[in-house]
């Protein structure tokens, strides 16, 4: 009678969420389209004169893909806590945090890493310079998994409680600011030719703190909900 | 239930003076109860007694308020029980958008399997055969609970805590907990199920713990023999 191993464990859980991001692909999508239709609105109001799209298409992309990833946060736990399946992922023999982690990846693996994909569209629509474009999908692929772990804590703290949507905005909204200063601010940097590293770094800094700081908050807000 | 072994080992289960209370209001017990391998033991009460609770605090979701669990005489922690534990509770904890084969393979990734059983055969001994690749939503709520069951079947645990089994199964289901509960017995397992007393565990006589919803005095008349402290509030 010997439990699984972790690796084990870790893999069941990756396969089952893909298994099941792809049942409810639809869900999935839900970000990129928003993200897209948020974007493609931008000249409609503005005009479509370059100069001034050029000047805020990255800000515009970073804010939409933001609150796309707000869009489906919610989502994270909601559905494992209304069936059951949270009670055995935190009764199981393996460290929640790490189950935790592989979830978080999962979700920004369906979620963002779409988003990320359609990005260099986003960028076209809103003639955002070329030399421009790399800056912004590293920023990106820092800010949206940032984005993920600090969302994760927030939903395990609020999963518990009915009607939680608001509250998860208002809680992840001000984590999120720094993020998108120093994602835009590389940006707005690499257009006007300064130095774009500096954030950068920064946001690199964070995800590496987030990494390994979220999953063990989460899984200790997840107890927390659960009772 | 063979009492020989019982002076040289260890219960499976004891539970000493065990209570859990929510904003200092008393959800259950002191409760004092122990529990040998191959026991099948009913836990009774009316809505509300804290059946569920007490499960949750015998599983580790929820943390005493007093008292100590002792599981094989040591003393309970998340980690080290939950290998030894397995849960079912009003909740199927199953993936509606996946089969049967997917949830089950992904409850045996998580807990381990008992050597000798397959996600199949596990399925067949709960009568599902032949509905593994089916979506979950597509089945009956009482199909729904067999997997449930099946998953039980599979993971490597020796103490079942089973909230409302009987729950939405039919004459057949309900043998089939029953059929499952004897051979887990019989296999050195023992289980915890509550009831509210619809529908109970016929085989045999199982032990009974009763549970009241008013806090203070708590009796159960298989208790004398376990030396249990009893009434005196």
């Amino acid at each position: 009678m010997k439990p699984g191993s972790v690796s084990a464990a870790c893999r069941a859980l990756v396969t089952r969420d893909l298994a099941l991001a792809w049942r409810r692909r639809s869900d999935a999508l839900n970000p990129l389209l928003f993200a897209l239709i948020v974007v493609a609105l931008f000249p409609f109001a503005l005009g479509p004169e370059t100069a001034v799209l050029e000047r805020i298409a990255a800000g515009t992309i970073f804010v939409a893909v933001l609150l796309a990833g707000l869009l489906s946060l919610d989502q994270l736990f909601r559905s494992d806590l209304e069936d059951g399946s949270l009670e055995q992922l935190v009764l199981s023999p393996h460290p929640l945090s790490l189950l935790l982690a592989c979830r978080i990846a999962v979700h920004w693996l369906t979620t963002a890493l779409p988003v990320l994909v359609v990005a260099p569209l986003l960028a076209l629509l809103l003639h955002l310079p070329a030399n421009v474009l790399p800056v912004l999908l590293a920023a990106l692929a820092l800010a949206t998994p940032l984005l993920s772990l600090i969302g994760a804590v927030c939903v395990a703290l609020t999963v518990g409680l009915r009607r939680s949507g608001m509250l998860l905005t208002l809680l992840v909204l001000p984590l999120l600011v720094p993020v998108l200063i120093f994602g835009a601010g590389a940006c707005s940097a690499a257009q006007v030719g300064l130095p774009f590293a500096a954030p950068l770094l920064w946001l690199g800094a964070w995800l590496v703190l987030a990494v390994v700081l979220a999953p063990l908050a989460t899984a200790a807000a997840l107890r927390i909900s659960l009772t | 239930m063979n009492a020989v072994d019982l002076a040289d080992h260890p219960p499976l289960l004891a539970v000493r003076a065990l209570a859990y209370a929510r904003n200092d209001e008393a959800i259950f017990g002191p409760l004092d109860f122990t529990l040998n391998p191959g026991e099948i033991v009913l836990v009774e009460g009316d809505n509300g007694s804290g059946k569920t609770t007490l499960l949750k605090v015998l599983s580790g979701l929820l943390v005493q308020t007093s008292g100590e669990v002792l599981l094989h005489g040591n003393a309970l922690t998340l980690a080290k029980l939950s290998q030894q534990v397995a849960m079912l509770g009003h909740l199927p904890g199953l993936k509606m958008e996946l089969s049967a084969m997917q949830n089950l393979r992904f409850a045996v990734g998580l807990g381990g399997i008992r050597p000798g059983i397959t996600p199949a055969i596990a399925l067949a001994g709960v009568g599902l055969a032949g509905f593994e690749d089916q979506p979950l939503r597509l089945l009956s709520a009482g199909q729904k609970k067999r997997v449930a069951l099946a998953r039980l079947l599979l993971v490597p645990a020796a103490l079942w805590l089973l909230d409302e089994p009987y729950a939405n199964l039919d004459r057949e289901g309900i043998g089939l907990v029953n059929r499952l509960l004897e051979s887990h017995g019989r296999r050195g397992g023992a289980a915890l199920i509550t009831s509210h007393g619809a529908y109970a565990y016929t085989s045999g006589t199982p032990r009974r713990i009763a549970l009241r919803p008013e806090s203070g005095e708590r009796k159960t008349a298989a208790e004398a023999r376990a030396a249990a402290t009893g009434a005196s509030a």
